[in-house]
């Protein structure tokens, strides 16, 4: 079954396995998630529940999304995200969604956007190998060549060249839950994670791995 | 440091370590799970460095054997980790004895320290 969380990045620890495995982990704090409105294929042409996550006060809000967080009576909430799941029934609008929805074991994609590092050149952005340092060399930290003169005489689309890097939506694929602390909706979930810490990320189940 | 990822580790850190440092000479007993059967090993020798950071503390220990340098790094907090001996305290002005490498017999001996204040 297909399903869904919004939460937010605390930081990166260890924890020890059994046999004394350490496993490095990122904390979660997912949830706990209200729905605040169900869209339907009738009337929106595909299923999705929308998730609100995150305090936000109430006379900082603007009165659209007042009303919007209105029919769930639960507050307004920072966040709101879509997941479009198959089966939206057996939710209601003012649900409460927590972390318990993952159990250990479970294998997710986290979506995040990735710390952004401003306008960087080919050897920080692409892994460039760059020219060497000293010995009379003119070749240092730029591009070269990016194609051919008389045929084809333009440049490739796609070429690898400087700009953003970072800021970006990225989606961590396969990683695996550790635990699960329903009590204050924590998920630790296996390896690093997109983003700084503090940042809002989305946690679904593996499309690749179920 | 955010306080519920604090919590997580100090739930993980073991309350009573025994109190050792560089230059002590300690017997550690480690278990080791071979298929379904799990027994108790002994690794003695001079701690020569110990690297503090909570849940992540760690500590080298050196021993020869059979004429060979010999290093384990254990993280102090590990489960199979089961008990730390202390068989000698050693007299050291320096917190990591990494000079130990480079000296071989009579040279590597550690200085007993004679007072060893009660903790």
């Amino acid at each position: 079954m297909k399903k869904g969380l919004i939460g937010k990045k605390l930081g990166m620890t260890q924890i020890f396995a059994e046999d004394g495995r350490r496993i490095p982990v990122t904390v979660v704090q997912a949830g706990p998630c209200v729905v605040i409105q169900k869209k339907t294929v009738e009337r929106d042409g595909y299923n999705a529940l929308q998730l609100g996550f995150g305090e936000k006060s109430a006379h900082k809000s603007t009165k659209a999304l007042l009303g919007h967080c209105k029919g769930a009576g639960q507050g307004v909430f920072a966040e709101l995200k879509e997941f479009r799941l198959d089966d939206i029934n057996q939710y209601n609008i003012g649900d409460v969604i927590s972390a318990d929805i993952f159990a250990p074991g479970d294998d997710v994609d986290v979506t995040g956007t990735s710390i952004g590092k401003g306008f960087q050149g080919v050897i920080k952005r692409w892994n460039f190998k760059g020219g060497r340092a000293s010995h009379g060399s003119c070749f240092h930290r730029a591009p070269g060549s990016i194609g051919a003169s008389a045929y084809p005489s333009r440049v490739f689309k796609g070429k690898k060249m400087p700009g953003q890097l970072g800021n970006k939506r990225v989606t961590q694929q396969n990683l695996q839950v550790v635990r699960v602390d329903s009590e204050q909706n924590l998920l630790l979930i296996k390896g690093a994670l997109p983003g700084c810490t503090n940042g809002i990320v989305l946690i679904k189940n593996s499309i690749k791995l179920g | 440091m955010n306080p519920i990822i604090r919590n997580i580790e100090l739930e993980q850190v073991k309350k009573n370590v025994i109190p050792f440092k560089p230059g002590d000479t300690v017997k550690v007993h480690v278990k080791i799970v071979e298929g379904d059967k799990s027994r108790i090993q002994a690794f003695q020798g001079v701690v020569i460095s110990r690297q503090s950071g909570g849940i992540r503390e760690c500590f080298t220990v050196r021993k020869i054997s059979n004429g060979i340098g010999v290093e384990r790094v254990f993280p102090l907090h590990s489960p199979t980790l089961e008990t730390i001996e202390v068989v000698t305290r050693g007299h050291v002005r320096r917190a990591k004895l990494y000079y130990l490498r480079k000296l071989r017999g009579k040279a590597a001996r550690i200085r007993e320290k004679k007072y060893v204040p009660v903790a």
